[in-house]
């Protein structure tokens, strides 16, 4: 990233800050009455969501932090991108695809809401197919965008079975090829891991990007 | 306790030394073995190898398939069995929105699972504070239970008096208030014979010499307005978009709910008070957040809790490592922390002078692993956690998981009688 001025530091600062009235109120005044180029304020939230997931992984931040900090992506995404005049191709070159849902019998969706979060900001391209997904779901969905990794969430211990069957249906269909698959909820551990034949399992949104990192070999 | 039916000598032996044994944990004195709970709730229908819904609506099955397993289990204090799973018609009654249930949301054989909604907008804080029970009226129950609709035409009560009290209650003949009211008194009348089924199952138990192990539940004020009314986002963007009145709102709720678990304990005769608790875990929040939004009114509910003589039994939920040293402020002798991933070493470490442990076999081994892999997991936290003088009630991390093969319910029961005598 370029040099930035004094005002774009200060936007950065206040998107990392958890400051969402002054980051919000200057993005606007950037945007809508100074000309600022959008994509250069997108590539300044990036900066800011940086800082934010960084402070996540030493244990600064929590949950509410991101939870907040995707707000205000959105917030400013929402009144830049339709300023964008240019041809697309401007975009940071992505890391990996990332295929993430909720496997089939489970409704919750905090935990995968915040690892596709947290994937993003981290560089990735992530298609989120929701909850209680079925396994043909899953199948059509992985032929279709050909991820690098597939994450499967679950909270209740009904999601054991579900995900078991689920990476079989994977691996029966000759879906797996080089994708990996990792799990992740409330009750996952290494037993649910080894149970289901997933990769790996995570605990946290940051563990679920160090594994993206590395088996699409970018330093964690 | 019995509602009358007879309990034999033997029976009532057997009842009062099993709950002994659990009122020496909470004492912090070592009772003459280590108590087993037991807290299954779909499992039950695993057991009996019918289907969630079935368990759900049929109250004589449920109640027979509840029986059998305690008497088969033998466990020193079971969990009210029949109020947290044959709900299925109250539900309906109620039209209740915030579960989706087999046959409503989810299928026949799955459990019921939480409707994760904003219930409450965020610029509502100042009406619930101002007036809870008219925003509960008009607002809130019409959210959440379909029976309710229709009280959003009550009158605000609130400043009615003399001739504006009797010109104000002409909204009751409202037609869309009398349906809900009739709605309303059907579902109330389901729920009787609901808690009916309840209460006989417990007494009949009771009878037989297997103690309740409470029937009060109650929930922590961050909690209760987390789940129930903003949601889980909401709430995580409340702590910096809403923060006074964020806790000025956990300040009035916890008045409530303490009253209300009081109140509710004081009339079952039983004194535990079970608190399942959702946003304490050390992943959900910094410590300064647990410290400046969690636990203050939690800590005042749990003190009232106790000055009311009652026990109350909240279980942590998740990984609450980090916050052991916090939640370590209660007076010893008082109440039994429930963990469910918690490393109950570490919590008897920090803990075991203040509180009775409860728990923590791991659902994904109860679930997937093997008789034997059960023993162990037994043994071990007989071994390092109550042999060690940690008054430690065992169970399941969070009850049976409902998926757990009854072979390793079974290993776990003879494997506690084994290694904790």
């Amino acid at each position: 990233m370029e040099e930035m001025t004094g005002q774009e530091r200060q936007l950065v600062d206040w998107l990392a800050d958890m400051n969402e009235d002054d980051a919000i109120d200057l993005a606007k005044r950037m945007l809508l009455e100074e000309g600022a180029n959008p994509l250069r304020v997108l590539e300044l939230c990036r900066a800011g969501m940086d800082i934010v997931g960084k402070r996540f992984e030493e244990g600064e931040y929590f949950l509410p932090e991101l939870v907040l900090a995707g707000e205000m992506l959105e917030t400013i995404g929402a009144i830049a991108k339709p300023l964008i005049t240019h041809a697309p191709g401007e975009e940071p070159k992505k890391l990996g695809r990332v295929l993430i849902g909720t496997v089939h019998g489970d409704l919750h969706d905090i935990g995968k809401n915040i690892v596709s979060f947290m994937l993003d900001i981290n560089g990735f391209e992530v298609k989120d197919i929701g909850v209680d997904v079925p396994v043909q779901t899953f199948l059509k969905e992985i032929d279709a965008y050909k991820p690098d990794v597939i994450g499967l969430s679950g909270f209740l211990t009904l999601a054991f079975d579900s995900m078991k069957e689920t990476i079989s249906a994977i691996d029966g269909a000759g879906l797996r090829g080089s994708a990996k698959i990792m799990i992740g909820g409330g009750q996952i551990d290494e037993t649910v891991r080894s149970y289901t034949g997933a990769d790996a399992f995570g605990t946290n949104a940051v563990d679920a990007v160090s594994l993206c990192k590395r088996w699409v070999g970018v330093a964690a | 306790m019995t509602g009358g039916i007879v309990q034999t000598p033997e029976a009532k032996a057997a009842y009062d030394a099993r709950w002994q044994r659990v009122m020496d944990c909470v004492a912090l004195r070592q009772p003459d073995r280590m108590p087993i709970g037991m807290q299954p709730t779909f499992w039950l229908a695993k057991y009996a190898g019918i289907s969630c819904k079935q368990l759900m609506y049929d109250y004589e099955g449920t109640k027979a398939i509840a029986e059998r397993a305690v008497l088969e289990f033998q466990p020193d204090v079971h969990s009210p069995l029949v109020l947290a799973t044959a709900s299925g018609n109250a539900l309906e009654a109620i039209g209740f929105k915030q579960l989706n249930w087999p046959g409503h949301g989810v299928g026949d054989d799955q459990p019921f699972q939480y409707v994760d909604r904003e219930y409450m907008k965020p610029e509502e804080y100042d009406e619930f504070l101002f007036d809870p029970t008219g925003f509960y009226l008009q607002k809130y129950l019409p959210r959440v239970a379909g029976a309710f609709e229709g009280f959003e035409d009550l009158p605000s009560l609130p400043g009615l008096h003399y001739f504006r009290l009797i010109g104000g209650i002409r909204a009751f003949a409202k037609p869309s208030v009398r349906a809900a009211l009739e709605k309303v008194i059907k579902a109330a009348e389901e729920v009787e014979r609901f808690a009916a089924h309840h209460t006989q199952f417990t007494q009949r138990m009771a009878a037989l010499g297997f103690p309740v192990s409470y029937t009060t539940t109650s929930v922590s004020p961050y909690d209760f307005i987390a789940d129930y009314f903003r949601g889980a986002t909401g709430m995580m963007k409340d702590l910096f978009r809403n923060k006074d009145k964020l806790l000025e709102l956990l300040d009035k709720a916890s008045v409530f709910l303490l009253r209300h678990a009081v109140a509710g304990a004081q009339a079952s005769g039983n004194p535990v008070v079970f608190i399942p608790v959702h946003w304490a875990p050390d992943a959900f929040m910094s410590p300064k957040q647990f410290e400046t939004f969690w636990w203050p009114s939690f800590r005042r509910m749990l003190i009232g809790l106790i000055d009311a003589g009652l026990i109350p039994m909240p279980m942590w939920e998740a990984d609450c490592t980090k916050r052991l040293e916090i939640i370590r402020d209660v007076p010893p002798g008082k109440c039994i922390y429930w963990f469910e991933r918690t490393d109950m070493v570490r919590a008897f470490e920090v803990l075991g002078d203040v509180v009775a442990l409860r728990g923590n076999l791991s659902p994904s081994m109860m679930t997937t692993g093997t008789p034997d892999e059960v023993d162990a997991a037994v043994r071990h936290l007989a071994e390092n956690v109550f042999h060690k003088g940690g008054k430690l009630i065992l169970d399941c991390a969070f009850g049976i998981p409902d998926e757990t093969p009854v072979e390793n319910v079974r290993a776990m029961f003879d494997a506690a009688r084994k290694y904790g005598g």
